[in-house]
């Protein structure tokens, strides 16, 4: 039971939801988007979310349906964790969602929800982040792409009225070697200490971080150093630390030292098995 | 959907309609206990992590905790209170895989839809479904055993 009342509004399209939004904002109420919507309801009844008004996408049509289309995996915003992991049209991304929270919680958790969160760990969003994936946005002209990293700055940065309504992969992304490894300060639930994925794309190794900052990050300074192949693994792994894009968080789940220690071993790991430890020096 | 802040909504809770009027901020686990009287789902951490009261929805398991009462309209809502006789309840008793028992329900509920959808699961998948669940005595051998015992058995597709 949440600690303030909200109006609820559950649109069956696209359409339907924009005009309910405005028209809630029109008469000032602050309005939020919801898929899962546990978020809602964890943030909520300790007070860090309010909202007076709810919109539900849960019912729009094809908001929720997994499907190849030409070159693309198309993955619903409203699909659960739960039916990426089981569908497994993209690997690496079941791989890394299938760690998030639990197997229940992720019956109810979305991917647009995870990726669009509050809570800044978000690590659906690694996978798509080296994937250079497209997002599909319903805005006020209908359906829109744009690339992620075009609109991702440590958050997914949208317009007032807009939500994430697909996400789109390209194909030749999808059969890729990949890694996905997520380390935590102890059992296997809970939030991480360090999640790295990373893909092995023509010989270039792409990588993903959450845990790390207070924001899920790619960058490709780090990733420069990461190539160079002709420094050891443990120069380049501790070369493109000197590039994190933020500070590293330390918090009750580690201290920033014993995170950075986790972060290098994680990522040797990483490269180990992306390029096979013989060939690594 | 209307915007009236307080709804009337028509519910499938074990099999029978119920009609009730929430507040569109109750949780499914308020209205269950509260307005339903139907207090076999329990309390617990309130925060989507324990697993205590965990029910059905179209067969699924969910945190009721975690979900809002008027997401569940229209859809069929299992509570422990919906379970009669099932191979997973048996299982328990014979496994005595309980101490306490307030985790029990929750408990039940997750390994009866895990028998159901996944009636030949690993160890790696039966670890994976019950993950989702706290048992604060920390009898987890015993409820291994219990899903374990009715695992791919003509009983346990019930």
């Amino acid at each position: 039971m949440l600690p303030f009342n909200f109006e609820y509004y559950k649109p069956q399209t696209i359409q339907d939801a924009f005009r309910q939004f405005y028209s809630f904002r029109k008469e000032n109420k602050k309005t939020i988007y919801i898929s899962g919507g546990t978020e809602l309801i964890t943030l909520g009844r300790l007070n860090q979310v309010y909202t007076d008004a709810v919109i539900d996408l849960k019912r729009i049509q094809e908001y929720s349906s997994t499907f190849f289309h030409k070159d693309y995996l198309v993955i619903g915003g409203g699909a659960t964790l739960t039916t990426i992991e089981e569908v497994n049209a993209f690997p690496l991304l079941s791989k890394t969602v299938k760690e998030i929270a639990d197997r229940t919680a992720r019956n109810k958790i979305t991917i647009a929800g995870n990726i669009c969160g509050q809570i800044f760990y978000r690590e659906a969003i690694l996978p798509l982040l080296i994937t250079e994936c497209l997002l599909g946005i319903a805005g006020a002209e209908g359906i829109f792409h744009l690339p992620l990293q075009d609109i991702f700055n440590k958050e997914i940065q949208l317009r007032e009225g807009e939500f994430i309504f697909s996400i789109l992969i390209e194909n030749k992304y999808i059969k890729l070697p990949y890694v996905s490894i997520k380390r935590r300060k102890q059992w296997d639930i809970g939030y991480p200490l360090v999640t790295v994925a990373a893909i092995k794309n023509n010989d270039e190794i792409r990588m993903a971080f959450s845990g790390v900052s207070p924001f899920p990050f790619r960058s490709e300074e780090m990733e420069k150093v990461l190539n160079d192949r002709a420094l050891s693994l443990e120069d380049r792994v501790e070369k493109s630390l000197l590039s994190l894009p933020g500070p590293v968080l330390n918090d009750v789940e580690g201290s920033s030292g014993y995170r950075l220690f986790v972060l290098k071993n994680t990522m040797m790991d990483a490269i180990e098995e992306l390029e096979g430890e013989r060939n690594v020096k | 959907m209307s915007s009236d802040p307080i709804l009337s909504l028509l519910f499938l809770v074990n099999s029978e309609e119920k009609t009730v009027t929430v507040r569109p901020a109750d949780t499914l686990l308020y209205i269950l206990r509260v307005r339903l009287g139907l207090t076999g789902s329990k309390p617990g951490c309130l925060n989507g992590d324990c697993g205590a009261c965990t029910v059905l929805v179209d067969g699924t398991p969910m945190k009721s905790c975690l979900m809002l009462a008027v997401e569940g309209e229209g859809k069929q809502i299992t509570t422990i209170e919906g379970l009669v006789n099932t191979p997973i309840q048996k299982a328990f008793i014979e496994k005595f895989a309980f101490q306490c028992g307030y985790c029990t329900s929750g408990f039940l509920m997750n390994c009866h839809a895990l028998v159901n959808i996944e009636p030949n699961a690993s160890d790696e998948k039966i670890k994976d479904w019950l993950e989702s669940n706290i048992c604060r005595c920390t009898g987890y051998k015993e409820i291994e055993e219990a899903v374990k015992s009715v695992l791919n058995t003509a009983e346990g597709k019930h």
